[in-house]
């Protein structure tokens, strides 16, 4: 992974230093990891949900668009793609 | 965490689970967090009553959970218990001096869903290692930590930092760059129990903790991104206390190998209490109700100097049980703090205990944890 851009093709997954899930008490998704929690905001929630090791970004964005229609969120969903490579919570398939 | 005041508490939640499976141990640190009693307590929780903690901790919305001890792999049942965290949505992390372990249950806790493992290693050499666990464990332990890495697990290693292995931090850096560690913890030794029994063969000098920051600063910037290194400070040596447990009854919630609810592992010693059982009473009311997990909830018990500081919604005066062992009363400022009437005389303690050479201190025995004293010490 460049620290620059993210290309549409590629493939990112859940590193596994994390574990992503839905927390009820919070009321929100979170991200686990040894000793600690990271809150996620909806659209974050939204976004590490699809990410599953098989589609590419270009796949998540477009599965985003249909679920929100009309939203522009191309630039979004690619900074905080690159923000959440950037803490580690994403590794490439291919990494 | 911001809010103090008895306005917020009924919103607190216990967010960690600490599992304190049994208190038996093959290993026997002479700075064993562990209570002085541990020979009492024989009646551990069965399985069931795990179980039954582990659920009502996870409906409150407990997602941090530590199987610790002693040596919780001393527990037979704990894949079963491991399986059921995993089963519940915990983050499930195993805390063990890898004594006990071996590659095909390492591979039985992955299966079962662990999520991660934490070692603690003594020291970065054999014999100091050997000597300082009381037993010889440094070459398995070592082996263990590949294996863990082997099968994936996120990996932290654990070190307890003094006076006899804090001149080595650089090797015990290495050594955990070597094994692959994802995070390291270098723990200076908090005194409380075992450890201050043993307060003047373990407190640091101050030159000593200079030296040792600067390595494991040096190493932090060097490391970024690859490992976390936590370096925990010796609070003995600061003007300001920690904000002890994130609060009173505020997010920790540890359960002891009988079934003791405890707002710190520590909390034990404080006199004048009775902490709850789960055998007895539900986890939601021991933490919304109860007496032991209120007393020190928000500011109300606080006196002077806490009372009218602006940092008391910061660190919530201190530890209590440092306040209680330093001053005789839990309800006072943690001496740490400079503001506290006791700082002083914390400082000319410390003083005094570091003033002996190493050389001598290194002669002088250690008083090793094990059942054996805890029966002298505590009968
Ligand atoms: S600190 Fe040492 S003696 Fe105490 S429980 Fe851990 S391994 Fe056992
Ligand atoms: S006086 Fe109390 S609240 Fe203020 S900094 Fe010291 S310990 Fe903390």
């Amino acid at each position: 992974m460049s620290e620059s851009a993210i290309s549409l093709t590629n493939i990112p997954r859940i590193s596994p230093m994390f574990r992503f899930q839905w927390e009820e008490a919070q009321a929100c998704h979170v991200l686990l990891y040894p000793e600690g929690m990271v809150k996620l905001s909806g659209s974050a929630g939204e976004i590490l949900q699809l990410v599953n090791g098989k589609s590419t970004v270009g796949e998540i964005i477009a599965a985003l668009k249909e679920k929100f229609p009309g939203a522009p969120l191309d630039n979004d969903v690619l900074n905080f793609l690159e923000a959440a490579y950037g803490h580690g919570w994403l590794r490439s398939v291919d990494d | 965490m911001v809010t103090v005041g008895s306005a917020a508490l009924t919103t607190s939640k216990p967010l960690w689970l600490l599992a304190e499976l049994t208190y038996r141990c093959p290993l026997q640190c002479p700075y064993c967090s562990n209570p002085l009693e541990i020979a009492k307590y024989k009646d551990e929780l069965d399985t069931e009553q795990w179980i039954s903690v582990l659920r009502q901790a996870r409906k409150m919305g407990a997602a941090q959970l530590g199987f610790s001890g002693g040596e919780p792999l001393l527990r037979q049942d704990l894949e079963v218990l491991i399986a059921e965290a995993r089963r519940l949505g915990y983050y499930s992390n195993l805390i063990t001096s890898g004594v006990g372990m071996d590659e095909a249950r390492v591979a039985a806790f992955k299966e079962a869903g662990l999520d991660h493992i934490q070692i603690s290693f003594q020291a970065s050499d054999e014999e100091l290692n050997n000597y300082l666990g009381g037993t010889d464990s440094f070459r398995h332990k070592y082996e263990m930590a590949r294996v863990v890495k082997k099968h994936d697990y996120p990996m932290v290693l654990n070190i307890v930092i003094h006076r006899q292995n804090i001149d080595q931090i650089e090797d015990i850096i290495k050594m955990t760059i070597d094994l692959k560690a994802d995070y390291v913890e270098l723990a200076s030794t908090q005194y409380y129990g075992w450890s201050k029994l043993n307060e003047a063969g373990l407190l640091p000098t101050r030159e000593q903790l200079a030296r040792a920051e600067r390595v494991a600063h040096d190493y932090q910037d060097r490391m970024k991104g690859k490992m976390k290194i936590i370096y925990v400070v010796p609070d003995y040596y600061e003007t300001r206390p920690k904000a002890c447990m994130n609060g009173w009854g505020s997010i920790f919630l540890t359960i002891a190998p009988d079934g003791s609810a405890l707002p710190c592992h520590a909390a034990r010693q404080l006199p004048g209490f009775t902490f709850p059982n789960v055998k007895h009473m539900s986890v939601e009311d021991i933490w919304q109700t109860s007496d032991a997990f209120n007393r020190f909830r928000g500011d109300d018990w606080m006196k002077e100097p806490c009372r009218s500081c602006v940092d008391k919604g910061k660190d919530f005066g201190g530890c209590r049980c440092q306040a209680f062992m330093l001053t005789g009363d839990a309800t006072n400022a943690d001496p740490v703090c400079a503001k506290s009437a006791h700082h002083a005389a914390l400082v000319a303690e410390v003083n005094r205990i570091t003033a002996v050479s190493l050389e001598t201190v290194k002669t002088q025995p250690l008083v090793f944890r094990n059942m054996r004293n805890s029966r002298e010490l505590a009968p």
